[in-house]
């Protein structure tokens, strides 16, 4: 089918895909194992120019001046999970890291921070979630207190995807309580920055070759420089930054999705039972026919909402929200059923089915959970309404 | 440190099938593909590069759509390339190429180190490589799978044999051919496919390298082909069977109307 991907797309697709199966495709399952970050394999990324792709030209990137690059970035993401959806996430993670410096940065915080993230140096990551306050992000605890020309931050961030690897993370805490939502700022926030430690260290179900951490804040100085936006803008900038990074997850679902439909295909064209290949059995094909439907969908709509941020529709909540939920259940369904085209073979840890079914669930649990999207969904449907008379 | 870099298009080995009646390489639909050993030298030369600067450029002798081996060879990290390609070259064997190449090689100027593989794999002679070093009347190391050292003057270099390897050095320039034992080739990155979109990649006629017309093409190739023919195939084995003694005596008994024993 013909995407229309420009001609540079192509070439990240190209490119992207060469990785998955000369590099990630031999060690997935190892790092799978080892609950480890592959730093080698966050290196071919980078030496391949796959870290800029949606980060400005002026940066280091290869974004023309002015534009947004989401579909490069969906296009990529794809493409890396379609062998390891947790690998994937060196360049899916950081992206949710660095939007918010893209889209509320000062000039002098991107000249800072985008170059070496553009070039693969550095990984970033984002903080919002607490033991507390999950779905309801309003309930953070971690406070931040003026001091001067400086905040004080105490408090603990929880399941923080890129954790400890990162260099450069974007904070989401409370200047002022009492003002609710209004009353949260984002900081850029410093690895190696005194009072900043990292707790746990999680042991997930799947993307295990993610680094997941706590973050602790502990009387971390940091100065009012780094404030993302205004003060008083947090949640602003995190929703907005989850407009445009759920493409992303929603490739990451895609790719993984992806990557189990055309194993399973490959699988059932080679298996023998009763004599034949058991993709002759026309039950299995009408199986395979519905996963390869949902996959497509899917990439329709991802690719669509991808198209249309960089178009320069940033008002995409709704069509963002439904990309992210339709393609991560879809997802939970296509990964599901190409375990059972492999039968016991999929279950076993030594194929990488059961591997994609563990990978695939937390697409639909992270980056707002798809409860959360249904809301955002809704909300948004009832907003045009209002609008409308 | 100037690094050229000899490149050979071949057919993608994977598909390659040989028509059973005039016993030729049936070329159509099949890809071509850089000649994989020659990948291996294509990322010494530009590890070279990263190492001690300087520049890499690609040189491939063949028809026009040999520009695509070459276009390849720059998202891989060359700096430049010159296609060699005129009708006067058609024909042309090991010497008659080897010669070729080397007029092309003269023409670029300066050149510290020349990288070849240590063969192509649909000729399988590995003897273009050496055979430049002999017309540029310098010296060569075959086999190479591990540069050692490259200073003042001279390069270090361990060569595959039989048996292990021998470290050799040599006074630059100098021809090395070298084995896939010594790097893994990079994945092009983004930055050098937009490179190699835009790279202009000029076609070297002979009369531009000023090479000598009578030793080029069937006139300056004196390899003749004879025949060409495939081997016949393998036939089975003979199967003893029975209890172990009699197979055991049966064994004998042939091996002796054999003359074998």
């Amino acid at each position: 089918m013909n995407h229309f991907l420009t001609e540079e797309q192509q070439m990240i697709k190209e490119t992207a895909n060469e990785i998955a199966v000369k590099k990630i495709k031999p060690v997935a399952i190892e790092y799978d194992e080892k609950n480890e970050f592959p730093w080698d394999i966050q290196k071919e990324i980078a030496d391949a120019g796959l870290c800029g792709v949606y980060i400005g030209e002026e940066y280091g990137g290869m974004v023309p001046k002015g534009e947004n690059g989401i579909m490069n970035l969906v296009i990529a993401v794809e493409e890396l999970s379609k062998e390891c959806g947790g690998i994937s996430l060196c360049l899916a993670a950081t992206a949710l890291g660095t939007i918010p410096i893209i889209l509320f940065g000062s000039e002098e915080q991107k000249q800072k921070y985008l170059p070496s993230i553009a070039s693969g140096e550095t990984v970033a990551a984002f903080a919002i979630t607490e033991a507390g306050a999950g779905s309801d992000a309003g309930s953070i605890q971690t406070t931040a207190t003026k001091d001067g020309d400086s905040y004080i931050l105490n408090g603990t961030k929880q399941w923080i995807t890129n954790g400890e690897v990162a260099g450069t993370y974007v904070i989401i805490a409370m200047t002022d309580k009492s003002r609710g939502a209004r009353g949260a700022t984002a900081f850029i926030v410093e690895k190696g920055t005194p009072g900043f430690t990292f707790g746990k260290k999680e042991d997930k179900m799947g993307i295990r070759a993610s680094s997941t951490y706590e973050l602790v804040f502990e009387d971390c100085k940091v100065p009012a420089a780094n404030i993302l936006g205004k003060v008083g803008m947090g949640f602003m900038v995190a929703m907005k930054t989850f407009d445009m990074s759920r493409p992303g997850v929603a490739a990451q679902a895609l790719g993984i999705a992806a990557g189990a439909l055309n194993d399973a295909v490959d699988y059932a064209r080679q298996r023998e039972q009763f004599g034949h290949h058991i993709i002759a059995n026309q039950g299995l094909r009408f199986l395979l026919a519905d996963m390869s439907m949902k996959v497509e969908t899917s990439r329709a709509i991802v690719y669509a909402v991808a198209r249309s941020i960089d178009s320069g529709d940033l008002k995409c909540a709704k069509e963002s929200a439904i990309a992210k939920c339709y393609a991560s259940d879809m997802a939970m369904e296509v990964t599901t059923d190409a375990v059972q085209v492999f039968g016991g073979y999929g279950y076993m840890k030594e194929y990488p089915m059961e591997k994609r079914m563990r990978d695939a669930k937390i697409t639909q649990i992270y980056e707002g959970t798809n409860q959360i999207q249904r809301d955002v969904i809704g909300h948004q449907l009832v907003k045009e309404a209002a609008s409308r008379k | 440190m100037n690094i050229v870099v000899c490149l050979k298009q071949v057919p993608d080995s994977g598909d390659v099938k040989i028509n059973p009646e005039t016993k030729t390489l049936m070329r159509e639909g099949v890809d071509a593909v850089i000649n994989p050993f020659d990948c291996y030298a294509l990322e010494e030369g530009v590890r070279l590069k990263e190492r001690f600067g300087g520049t890499v450029t690609a040189i491939s002798m063949g028809p026009p759509q040999a520009e695509k081996a070459l276009r390849e060879a720059i998202s891989l990290g060359a700096d430049k390339a010159v296609l060699v390609s005129d009708r006067a070259f058609a024909g042309s064997d090991t010497l008659a190429t080897s010669y070729a190449l080397s007029t092309a090689i003269k023409k670029l100027g300066d050149v510290d180190i020349i990288i070849t593989g240590k063969q192509a794999i649909d000729g399988d002679t590995a003897q273009v490589g050496p055979g430049i070093a002999v017309h540029l009347d310098m010296p060569q190391i075959t086999y190479v799978r591990k540069i050692e050292e490259v200073a003042d003057g001279k390069i270090r270099a361990e060569r595959m044999n039989e048996e292990g390897y021998d470290i050799v050095e040599a006074d630059m320039p100098v021809l090395i051919s070298v084995v896939k034992e010594i790097n893994e080739p990079r994945i092009a990155s983004l930055k050098g496919k937009m490179a190699a979109r835009k790279a202009e990649i000029p076609t070297w006629t002979a009369e531009f390298v000023g090479a000598d017309p009578k030793q080029l093409g069937l006139d300056g190739s004196p390899t003749m082909v004879v025949e060409v023919f495939a081997p016949p195939a393998r036939q089975g084995g003979k199967r003893l069977e029975g209890e172990p003694a009699d197979m055991a005596e049966q064994l004998v008994n042939e091996l002796k109307e054999l003359q074998i024993l």
